[in-house]
């Protein structure tokens, strides 16, 4: 275990609670993510991976073992130290990019300097970097029924990176896309990653996987492989 | 939480409450029919409180009225004889406290001038009347004890006899009118009083009481010769009231040789009382005001909490998204309630102006002169957002609640 683990989780296990049955979603799974890396998540759907990037992504506390990330317990936080630690360290891209309605592009990546405890002096010059940044300074005040799929998910990614998070957490991002836009948002994933911005994708689908450096294979809430790829790139 | 951060927040519910303009406007409609009336309850009670101050100072609190009952006279009830001047003059050596004192004597007459005729009444009073009863003159002058003395045929015009006998920017004054067919001279009119409930006071033509007597009304009275109708006295401040009432209850069932055991053939009125009793009864209607008005403020306020759980509803994923990116529980909390206090605030500043117009068209028609202060303004602001913050609160508290996981995968 390297003390410099962006995300170091130790015999990881979540339990749920329905009624009188505990369904055991994740149990036993360690693993380190390092500073850097590109790493994908795999498995079918019921396998344990969603279970994973929420407790991977602070919006839950596992049951059993440790999660740091950051350097933080995960586990000891209460919920308003869960979303300092989402604000400040993590950033989301969803399938269904969860943009907000009639706003404009620039007005949704701003969302997460709302909340931030260290806002930017000047939030509309860091919502347009980072726009410029996924390649849409062009679109700043279009509204997503305004933009294309691709495009939105594009606005999505800037949202994750306005706050210069460590980390950012892709859930199935090429999920609502077709398969040309799907490469260009992979390749600006790789991008990203190339310069410095650990990525960690979930995903059933082995061509966006192969995207990533090294895979974590999850099935029935075990960790069942966890191998570095040799990328084409 | 910052300034800056609330203000970023507000910005966020102005944009939520411009998606559903209908739907806030109808949410927002309870609330300002709530403050409306609120605004309207509290000017109108005010209004009518005050027009019933300047009644209780234009009658006089220590004035007491004595007037003629009736009386059964061998089985049969008939009306009892009018107070006359020897009454009068007898009051004055034995009762203490006399300010000022004044027969009434009223009748029904025609009066005319050129072709216009109108029925109205004719007040025979003597010169101190006005002390009893101060009624300002619009112009003009009173008349004298020494005219009254002599019988001087001269009238003084209450305001809704110079309406209707005289074309509007004519002066009544110097005129001469015939009361029953016989000329009077105009010599002064008076002050607007403004009608309360059916009567018009404002309906009256003041002149002499001995001319009344002796050319007018007298007749109805012929069993008294020195009849004086009604008594009107007021009794010097430094008196008590209720002790002068019952020495002069005394002194007149001696005067009319009224019997033990027999009952009174008059009645003293005292318009402290009668006021008293009209203030409680008007107290009664302000706290039914104040009741309707509750009420409407209850129900916006019970509108606001269901559109704003519907809401919190529709808008589960977003809540969620929020959460994702960092918005702590007290974030959310914060942002409903904001949504919830604008919408009811811009609801109480509708129903304030609604209030105001309501209350405008009232005061005008009831001839009361109302106000609308910064207190009234204050109170609707102030009923409005704790409308806002108390209704809101429930639905904000939930979703500040909701399971960011959960509320993600909301659809």
């Amino acid at each position: 275990m390297s003390g410099a683990a962006l995300v170091s989780a130790r015999h990881l296990g979540k339990t749920y609670q329905l009624g009188e049955q505990s369904l055991r979603a994740l149990d036993d799974v360690s693993f380190d993510v390092q500073p850097g890396e590109f790493v994908a998540i795999m498995g079918p759907s019921g396998s344990g991976k969603s279970t994973l990037m929420n407790l991977v992504g602070a919006l839950d506390t596992p049951s059993s073992g440790q999660l740091a990330i950051d350097g933080a317990d995960v586990g000891a936080m209460d919920a308003d130290q869960l979303a300092d630690l989402r604000n400040r360290t993590i950033g989301f891209v969803f399938q269904q990019f969860n943009l907000l309605r009639r706003t404009s592009a620039l007005e949704n990546v701003k969302l997460p300097l709302l909340y931030s405890r260290q806002r930017p002096a000047d939030p509309d010059a860091a919502a347009r970097a980072a726009l410029e940044l996924v390649g849409l300074g062009e679109r700043l005040h279009h509204q997503p029924a305004q933009l294309s799929g691709g495009q939105q998910q594009r606005v999505a990614i800037a949202r994750a990176l306005v706050n210069r998070p460590r980390l950012v957490l892709a859930d199935e991002p090429t999920g609502a896309l077709d398969s040309q836009t799907s490469a260009e948002i992979m390749a600006l994933l790789e991008r990203l990653n190339a310069e410095g911005l650990t990525v960690i994708l979930v995903t059933h689908e082995p061509d966006v996987a192969a995207h990533a450096r090294r895979l974590l294979r999850v099935k029935d809430g075990r960790l069942v492989e966890d191998r570095t790829v040799v990328a084409s790139r | 939480m910052s300034f800056k951060v609330l203000l970023e927040f507000t910005k966020v519910a102005l944009v939520a409450l411009r998606l559903n303009k209908l739907r806030s406007a109808l949410t927002a409609l309870g609330i300002i029919i709530g403050v409306a009336s609120v605004i309207a309850m509290q000017a109108i009670g005010n209004g009518a409180t005050q027009a019933l101050q300047r009644q209780i100072s234009a009658l006089g609190t220590s004035v007491l009225n004595a007037m003629p009952t009736s009386m059964m006279v061998g089985g049969r009830r008939m009306g009892a004889p009018p107070f006359s001047e020897k009454d009068m003059r007898e009051l004055r050596e034995q009762l203490p406290g006399i300010a000022a004192m004044s027969g009434l004597l009223n009748g029904q007459v025609t009066a005319v001038n050129g072709a216009v005729n109108w029925n109205t009444t004719a007040s025979g009073i003597h010169a101190e009347y006005f002390d009893v009863r101060p009624w300002a003159l619009e112009s003009g002058r009173y008349f004298t004890e020494d005219e009254n003395i002599e019988g001087a045929k001269v009238a003084i015009l209450g305001r809704t006899v110079v309406s209707e006998m005289f074309e509007p920017g004519t002066d009544p004054l110097g005129a001469v009118i015939r009361i029953n067919n016989i000329p009077f001279e105009v010599i002064g009119t008076l002050t607007l009083r403004g009608q309360s409930g059916n009567n018009d006071p404002d309906d009256v033509i003041f002149v002499p009481l001995s001319t009344a007597r002796s050319r007018l009304v007298g007749r109805n009275f012929a069993t008294v010769p020195d009849a004086a109708g009604q008594l009107a006295i007021r009794i010097d401040e430094a008196y008590s009231l209720p002790e002068v009432q019952a020495q002069l209850v005394t002194i007149l069932r001696k005067l009319r040789r009224i019997k033990p055991g027999q009952d009174d053939t008059f009645s003293i009125r005292n318009f402290a009382e009668l006021l008293q009793t009209r203030n409680e009864q008007q107290k009664t209607l302000r706290w039914l005001l104040a009741v309707t008005a509750a009420m409407s403020l209850l129900v916006g306020g019970i509108g606001i909490m269901n559109i704003m759980l519907v809401s919190v509803t529709e808008r589960t994923r977003e809540i969620g998204l929020r959460m994702a990116v960092g918005a702590r529980g007290r974030d959310v909390l914060a942002q409903f309630l904001i949504e919830a206090v604008l919408l009811c605030l811009a609801g109480g500043i509708v129903g304030l102006a609604l209030g105001v117009g309501v209350t405008a068209v009232v005061s005008h028609l009831a001839g009361w002169k109302v106000s609308i202060g910064a207190g009234t303004v204050a109170l609707a602001i102030l009923a409005s957002a704790s409308v806002g913050i108390l209704f809101g609160f429930v639905p904000a508290r939930r979703a500040a609640r909701l399971n960011p996981i959960e509320a993600l995968r909301h659809e």
